[in-house]
């Protein structure tokens, strides 16, 4: 396109970037595979308190957001054919929808984690240290996991966020598009995470 | 790429002129080859911090009571040796300093896959040195929990944790962020003809490291992460008063942590292959099983972590899950040895300095190596467990591993790196002191710890005495053997003679360039024909 | 064969069709915690979920469309988590 000038730090190589990703998504799921080790091993020592504690939990709620991660990774996906097939406009409208979806999911989990909060289910809260030990490890890992994964999602709409940037500048377009794919990678990344952890904290009963 | 070539000017790295002037042409440099040189020295002001505490420490044990510190000072002595000499050299040392430095040279290629991403993983280097190191400062007294940060003690203990726990957790960034980049490079960048089977062995160590150091890293990093939601906000992770479980920690801490030892010891090795054929004017015996030796380490070293806890409580079949598979990864260890030594058979040897710091080498890992085996066995274990013998062992492995091929590194590389040859004599002499004081240093260490002498004491019962005097006498002899070695090097970057491109008659394609390098390492990409070590 | 693959365009209703699975298992699994399976609960939400992220790491982050190796890749760190995992509980097991 533009008159490349080569210089040492500037070759592209858009199947490197990918790999590169992959590998870094990689030590990603390994982060979050410690706090799994963790989960398993105290749902294992503790089978009943997780039971009960995982009562207090919203299904509804967890429903809600794992449809709403599910739709906002369709159409991420769905943003990178829309770039390959020249639409600017579609691409940048269904990224749109993804962060705006990430950001109900935020709210949504907002309400939850307040709920829990009033509750007086916080992490050194009264509640909890009258609680039998399984129930207070179950909440600190749910406080620990969904938070890290919160953190992700808001990582994840930053990420998008400087992407849709991109798009807007036509520095992304389709035969250029690798970074729109890495923020896609991402982005799945943190559903996947969600599919785990939807099951192994709401769906214990 | 190629119409970058159009222009040469073969200034080197050194003496190239880029946006920025003096020091900022160093710290916002891309260039992968001044980034090595950056972690070079980084990392030989925190080692000589870190050596002459281990220092402090010997002269403290040299008669029993208290010598010249007390029992917290000696605490927070071992604490922040270990956290230094682990977190900051050795695990990230090999890789950042001389893979950075001569990965992309040795594959053929002008710099690694995401130069930005490489020099930020030097200033996540430094940033997180900062804060690890800030703990000794501020807050409540220096950590005291040893590198381990074993649970429940590092939670309760009044000391600054955090920020050392911290530090480490921002470390492992710098580590996954050379590791993606290395793997990335290894894949997408080597030149023309250099299939798998004809990288030279040094990167191919380099690869086994980089997948270590991106798939264990994160599992501390989330450990060192419960730490501090533990210590901050009583989340109950590894408590046993909030339900946790304290040997979980140890779990999760030594998933990361054995591996890591082989991000230790792999580029050491790989170090050790490209030595050993140069000097023997060979090539290596058995490329192959090297090249198989390297992975299979890579990955069986994954499941042999608990046996650094065969005390702790582990039901009994995990330990001897844990037994056996540490038997195993003995065998890859014990092929390159003999590939080493059978490489030297019938050899036309040319002894230079890297060649007999690879010789020593050879002596002290077998050392290490074969306590190792008495570690790993259940019963001796059982006696053993974190006794001097313990200390003993981990030094001549990670120290006489690592750091004598580290050494062996700058000295083998060190006239491509400055373009300036070190006095040979003074290299020579300065090895010998420091080998003798390093064996002098560590071997009562084994006596003592058969004995019973616990480690992380500053103090002793009587009969411990004069094995102790000995070993702290040999501190003092390999330090001034240190201090020699690093002279030397230092002098002759100003000093010493300029060196020729291929100084040792080396066949690999960093001996192919100029010393030092041009900017762009190449004037045209090679295309690789022959095995790495082309003697024949 | 290679350039192909990076040129590759997935459909829309592809992954439509992905996402009607996707939601229909995940209403199944929020059903079936409702019926006591006893010890399978765990086992059915577990299985439930896998399908779900191999339909993801396939169809939504391309596996299935790019080279091999990344497949290979994606399939060894999964391998190797989960050998962690079963080490790890050598000794919760039987302790």
């Amino acid at each position: 396109m533009n008159d490349h000038q080569v210089h040492i730090d500037e070759h592209r190589d858009d199947e490197g970037a990918k790999t590169g990703m992959w590998i870094f998504i990689f030590t990603e799921l390994l982060l979050f595979g410690g706090l799994f080790i963790a989960y398993s091993v105290y749902r294992y020592l503790n089978p009943l308190a997780f039971h009960l504690a995982a009562e207090e939990l919203d299904t509804t709620l967890g429903t809600i957001n794992t449809v709403i991660l599910l739709v906002s990774s369709m159409t991420i996906a769905m943003s990178i054919s829309a770039i390959q097939y020249k639409n600017k406009k579609l691409t940048l409208i269904l990224m749109g929808v993804t962060l705006l979806l990430a950001l109900a999911f935020m709210v949504n989990k907002y309400f939850e984690w307040s709920g829990k909060i009033s509750h007086g289910i916080y992490p050194g809260s009264m509640t909890l240290q009258e609680a039998s030990r399984g129930e207070l490890l179950f909440f600190g890992l749910y406080y620990a996991m969904t938070g890290l994964h919160a953190l992700h999602i808001v990582i994840g709409m930053a990420f998008i966020g400087y992407v849709m940037h991109l798009v807007v500048k036509n520095e992304v377009q389709h035969d250029n598009f690798v970074i729109l794919e890495n923020s896609g990678l991402y982005w799945h990344l943190v559903d996947l995470i969600w599919i785990f952890l939807f099951p192994l904290f709401y769906l214990i009963t | 790429m190629s119409e970058a070539v159009n222009q040469h000017t073969e200034v080197s790295y050194l003496e190239y002129k880029g946006r920025f002037k003096g020091l900022f042409a160093w710290i916002f440099s891309t260039d992968h080859k001044r980034i090595g040189l950056l972690y070079l020295y980084s990392m030989l002001v925190l080692f000589s911090v870190a050596a002459l505490l281990g220092l402090a420490m010997k002269i403290e044990l040299i008669a029993p009571g208290k010598t010249i510190m007390d029992a917290q000072t000696y605490n927070s002595f071992f604490t922040l040796h270990g956290i230094t000499m682990i977190f900051l050299i050795v695990v990230p040392g090999l890789p950042a300093v001389f893979g950075n430095f001569f990965l992309p040279i040795m594959i053929g290629a002008k710099d690694v896959a995401f130069p930005k991403l490489n020099l930020l993983s030097w200033w996540i280097y430094i940033i997180g040195a900062f804060i690890a190191l800030s703990a000794q400062f501020i807050g409540d007294g220096p950590p005291d929990t040893g590198w381990t940060f074993y649970a429940p003690y590092s939670f309760r203990t009044g000391t600054n944790m955090l920020p050392a726990v911290t530090g480490a957790f921002v470390l492992g960034f710098s580590s996954i962020a050379t590791g993606i980049n290395f793997i990335v490079t290894i894949h997408r960048m080597r030149a023309p003809g250099m299939t798998w089977m004809k990288m030279p062995l040094f990167p191919w160590a380099l690869y086994g490291t980089s997948w270590i150091q991106v798939l264990a890293t994160p599992i501390v990093g989330v450990t060192l992460l419960m730490i501090v939601l533990e210590r901050t906000m009583q989340i109950g992770f590894f408590d046993p008063a909030l339900g946790g479980d304290p040997i979980l920690y140890q779990h999760l801490f030594w998933i990361y942590s054995h591996p890591a030892v082989y991000i230790m010891i792999l580029p050491a090795m790989g170090v050790i292959s490209e030595i050993i054929p140069t000097f023997a004017r060979k090539t290596i015996f058995g490329y192959k099983a090297i090249v198989v030796s390297t992975l299979a380490i890579a990955f069986v070293g994954y499941f042999v972590w608990g046996h650094h806890m065969f005390t702790s409580g582990m039901s009994g079949t995990a330990l001897y899950t844990f037994s056996i598979l540490t038997f195993f990864v003995a065998i890859p260890s014990a092929i390159k040895i003999f590939n080493w030594v059978a490489t030297l058979h019938k050899a036309s040897i040319d002894i230079q300095t890297p060649f007999l710091w690879a010789l020593c080498f050879l002596f002290v890992f077998m050392v290490g190596g074969l306590s190792g085996m008495v570690l790993g066995a259940l019963s001796t274990n059982v006696h053993l467990h974190d006794t001097a013998f313990v200390v003993a062992h981990f030094h001549f492995i990670v120290f006489g591993g690592t750091g004598y091929a580290f050494f062996g590194a700058i000295h083998y590389w060190y006239p491509k790196m400055f373009g300036k040859m070190y006095d040979k004599s003074w290299a020579n002499i300065g090895l010998a002191i420091f080998f003798t004081g390093f064996n002098i240093l560590y071997l009562p260490m084994f006596y003592l710890g058969m004995t019973g002498m616990p480690r992380r004491y500053y103090d002793y019962v009587d009969e411990f005495h004069g094995p102790n005097i000995v070993s702290s006498l040999g501190a003092l002899l390999m330090i001034s053997g240190l201090i020699i070695i690093i002279t030397n090097l230092v002098r002759s970057a100003k000093h010493g003679e300029p060196a020729v491109a291929d100084p040792w008659k080396g066949k690999t394609l960093e001996w192919t360039v100029a010393s030092p390098p041009s900017l762009e390492n190449f004037e045209e990409i090679p295309t690789v024909t022959k095995h790495p070590y082309g003697y024949e | 064969m290679e350039k192909d693959q990076h040129t590759h365009i997935v459909k829309y209703k592809t992954y439509v069709y992905v996402l009607i699975a996707l939601l229909f298992m995940t209403f199944v699994s929020v059903a079936v915690t409702e019926i006591d399976l006893g010890p399978y609960t765990v086992t059915m939400a577990l299985l439930l979920a896998s399908i779900k992220s191999v339909l993801v790491l396939l169809i939504f982050m391309h596996l299935k469309f790019d080279k091999k190796f990344y497949g290979i890749m994606v399939a060894s760190v999964f391998l190797l988590l989960a050998c962690v995992i079963v080490i790890t509980f050598m000794d919760y097991l039987y302790r």
